[in-house]
């Protein structure tokens, strides 16, 4: 039976393979094509239609080799939204397609859903249009926040507000209070990869007016504190192991909380992007006053970064270091355009060392990263719309960061991130805290 | 509640660090399982379990003990007893068997592939045997087992007479030519989705055919044309190649799959997947009369210790009549062979060596490539799901319940199922995605 060819198109369909086809975010996955002729051009194509309904795209130029095989794990991108060696390139150098709104950014609001991911291969090697081309394979990778068996409880007791994500099986388990930046609002994703991994990990809302009970959106201390009680007690958390996780602003409350508060008694700290420079006797709303003061634009994007320097050499104006009392985890972007996190991270080191506790201190440094210091894997942004939560306006924020190098640094810190905490929440065999480094 | 942290004036808390991945995978995709953080040189237990559809418990267990690390990996270090011994990565799946207390007669089946069938997996202190409800574990790690791939669909066939389901690999805006399947399984009838739900997770269009019904206001279907229609329902789908359509069989399937690779008019299969089969069967007056060569030969069932039914002997000795077995030398195309050596419904080897010996004498045996499976049994599934040696079974011709024996041990058919499922899948690549060399030099 012959049959005339009479298409123009690769018959039959080559086979895409990608595997885990259900992961969680944090995973690596492979991703091979089969099938192809030799030596030939083509594109991987990654798609992502957000949660806000924004499109996300990357892709990757590759050509077969000699068995019609592409491998990302093994064979470079060519060109495209990454290049090189990179087996996660596809998912790390997402942006938005042509023609999407500004200053995007790429977070998942509901958790108990995955990322829905599209990896399609293309003939030859493209760089736009894809939507208008048949893809010669295509598959869905999902991308999951929460492992099987990850609870979710929301949190409105105490006074407290935020939501608490459990790990499977029968605990108590070793905890997380999880703080993030000046953005505001409840921010779910990190906690529920953090639950994912074996701890228990409170996602707190402390930057709205629903916090505060009143319109100036800012909480006292003993907010934070109540927070950390509520954790302390929970019948399915181990009391005594309790660290904070905080980024940006959340990790300078972490700071502040575990050098003055006799309740916060963290084991301790990761603090990503931050800065100890903060009025030290003040509460929040005295330090939003600070950060309103300085601000200055290039091309129309708010860059922060210089309104808390100098550092300052009065004590009263930042967190006494030489008090800190546990080991701290600082995950500092170099090219971070929003805090002065290089510089606060040396005036900490400096303070740690006259003090005496610098062997608490370990330092995670990345050239050409920004400051959002995300789990690994999701796109990095360098600039992104931002909502000033005390105001209300809108403004469009240069966070920083070279999408290379800032992917790198998010796939690095967060493995170590999880290292330091299982080795403090997990390993330690006594109960009285401070351990050697 | 029950304290599940182990306390004692020498020893610190146990909290150990449990990982299983991937938390979601395919039914045929292998797991990595790691306890970290227990002392040094410690016993514990990992242990799974399973809610079935039909509510029952399947379980399986294996003692390890720490190494100086405090470390246990499953891929690496061996089980010293439990449901499976040895260095053995996916024995906390495959050797399941009924909880304690349990129906007698089970067989693990997932019919609605849409969900994930959910393992719990769990370390225990020490090395347990029983009881594992009555103590909280150390840890535990929730699992997904899936028969389907993300993005792929499910199609309901209702074509007149034609009963099946269509499963695609994913794509929305027509990837594609794909391959085709058409999936027969046994005697047991129903329609059983589960091996189409996984073909098309690895880029077939497989379609699940149901042609002896277990509903009572619906007749079987076991002429020769049914299958031919069923065929070309997967052949003249839009996206699947015509020339790229392969007949997969297991047991009643295989022999329907030989037959019409042999005798069919209609449709030519590019290849076959022949799993537990027989080329033995009546061929002037097809399956229709096959519960009538049963009746014939009802004397020859045997019956082992417990009271299980062998059906292997019916067909014994292989006849040598040509009219009461496929002519094996029509084949022309390639065929692989699925044997497990300790079949005890079908006479499997038997069979395996007759039509090998057709085949050499009609100068196609090229088109043959045979696995024989030692500790296997008849019911050689895709890998890493239970394998019962013994199973309730519902005889259609007769309407009776027995307990069927298909034969098998647990390490050497769970062996065969994973490497069998393996050569499988390459076989159905090889055959089904023509050859660079076949392909027509097209213009890209």
């Amino acid at each position: 039976m012959s049959r005339k060819v009479d298409r123009v198109i690769i018959s039959p369909s080559p086979l895409l393979l990608i595997h885990p086809s259900r992961g969680l975010i944090d995973e690596k996955f492979s991703v091979i094509v089969q099938h192809l002729p030799p030596f030939i051009e083509i594109t991987l194509h990654a798609l992502i239609h957000s949660d806000d309904g924004d499109l996300w795209e990357a892709f990757g130029h590759y050509v077969s080799d000699a068995t019609g095989l592409v491998n990302v794990d093994s064979n470079a991108s060519l060109g495209g939204t990454y290049d090189g060696l990179e087996p996660m390139g596809l998912l790390w150098s997402m942006r938005p397609v042509p023609g999407s709104r500004l200053g995007l950014r790429l977070r998942k609001k509901e958790v108990n859903t995955p990322v829905v991911v599209t990896i399609s291969v293309y003939r030859g090697h493209m760089g736009q249009g894809f939507n208008e081309q048949t893809a010669l394979a295509s598959v869905v990778a999902e991308r999951w926040y929460m492992a099987p068996g990850v609870r979710r409880l929301d949190i409105t007791e105490a006074g407290v507000t935020g939501t608490l994500f459990l790990p499977s099986g029968p605990g108590p388990f070793p905890a997380l209070l999880d703080l993030w930046g000046g953005g505001g609002g409840l921010v779910e994703y990190r906690s529920a990869l953090l639950a994912s991994h074996g701890f228990a990990s409170l996602a707190l809302e402390y930057m709205t007016p629903r916090t505060s009970g009143d319109s100036t959106s800012h909480v006292g201390n003993e907010y934070f504190e109540a927070a950390f009680t509520l954790l302390k007690q929970h019948p399915q958390v181990c009391g005594d192991r309790i660290a904070i996780v905080g980024l940006s602003f959340g990790a300078s409350v972490a700071l502040g909380m575990a050098v003055y508060s006799t309740v916060i008694q963290p084991r301790c700290l990761v603090c990503v992007s931050c800065s100890h420079v903060q009025p030290v006797k003040g509460s929040l709303s005295d330090v939003f006053a600070d950060i309103s003061k300085y601000v200055h634009n290039i091309e129309n994007r708010v860059i922060w970064r210089d309104l808390l320097l100098p550092i300052p050499t009065d004590p009263t104006k930042k967190v006494d270091m030489g008090k800190l009392p546990c080991p701290v985890l600082l995950i500092v972007g170099e090219d971070d355009q929003n805090w002065p996190a290089t510089e606060s991270a040396e005036d900490m080191k400096q303070m740690m060392e006259k003090a005496g506790n610098s062997h608490l201190l370990t330092t995670l440094s990345y050239p050409g990263t920004g400051h959002l210091i995300e789990p690994p894997y999701s796109p990095h942004v360098r600039v992104s719309n931002f909502m000033m939560t005390q105001t209300r306006q809108k403004i469009l924020v240069l966070w920083g960061g070279d999408t290379a190098p800032h992917s790198h640094a998010q796939e690095d810190s967060w493995k170590k991130t999880i290292t330091f905490l299982e080795e403090h929440l997990y390993r330690t065999t006594s109960v009285t805290s401070q351990s050697q480094l | 509640m029950f304290p599940n942290k182990l306390l004692s004036s020498t020893m610190a808390t146990i909290s150990p660090l449990l990982s299983v991945k991937p938390t979601r995978g395919l039914v045929d995709e292998k797991i990595q399982i790691i306890v970290r953080n227990v002392p040094p040189r410690f016993p514990v237990t990992l242990h799974s379990l399973f809610h079935s559809e039909d509510k029952d418990y399947w379980e399986a267990f294996g003692h390890y003990t720490s190494d100086n690390r405090g470390t246990v990996t499953v891929s690496e270090h061996a089980s010293v007893g439990g449901t499976y011994e040895g260095t053995e990565p996916m024995g906390l799946l495959w050797s399941m068997h009924p909880a304690p207390g349990s129906r007698t007669g089970l067989r693990l089946r997932k019919m609605n592939v849409l969900t994930p069938m959910v393992v719990h997996i769990s370390v225990y202190s020490g090395h347990v045997t029983e009881g594992f409800s009555k103590q909280s574990p150390l840890a535990t790690v929730d699992i997904e087992r899936w028969y389907l791939a993300p993005g792929v669909r499910r199609i309901d066939i209702r074509d007149e007479e034609v009963k099946g389901t269509l499963f695609i690999p994913p794509g929305t805006k027509g990837p594609g030519p794909f391959p085709g399947v058409l999936d027969l399984w046994g005697g047991g009838g129903g329609l059983v989705e589960y091996r189409s739900a996984l073909l098309a997770s690895h880029g077939f269009v497989s379609m699940a055919l149901e042609y002896i019904s277990t509903e009572k206001n619906r007749a079987s279907n076991l002429h020769i044309k049914y299958f031919e229609k069923a065929f070309r329902i997967v052949q003249e789908h839009p996206l699947v190649m015509k020339d790229s359509v392969a007949l997969f069989g297991l047991s009643l399937g295989t022999s329907i799959t030989l037959h019409m690779a042999a005798y069919s008019k209609a449709v030519s299969p590019r290849c076959c997947v022949c799993v537990s089969g027989s080329h033995v069967q009546p061929i002037n007056s097809p399956f229709k009369d096959v519960s009538e060569k049963f009746q014939e030969n009802r004397h020859k069932i045997r019956f082992d210790e417990e009271g299980g039914v062998i059906w292997k002997d019916i067909m014994l000795p292989i006849p040598t009549d040509p009219g009461l077995k496929v002519d094996m030398g029509r084949i022309k195309c390639p065929v692989i062979l699925i044997v497990g050596e300790d079949d005890q419904n079908l006479a499997a080897v038997e069979s395996a060596e007759d039509l090998t010996q057709m085949m050499r004498a009609a100068g196609n045996e090229h088109l043959l490539t045979t696995f024989r499976y030692p500790g296997a049994g008849h019911l050689i599934e895709p890998p890493y799901t239970p394998h019962v040696r013994a199973s309730k079974f519902m005889v259609h011709q007769t309407g009776e319940k027995v307990t069927m024996l298909w034969g098998g041990y647990p390490k050497p058919h769970a062996s065969a199922q994973e490497d069998s499922w393996e050569k499988i899948l390459r076989f159905l690549q090889q055959h089904l995605y023509p050859s660079q060399d076949s392909v027509p030099k097209a213009k890209l």
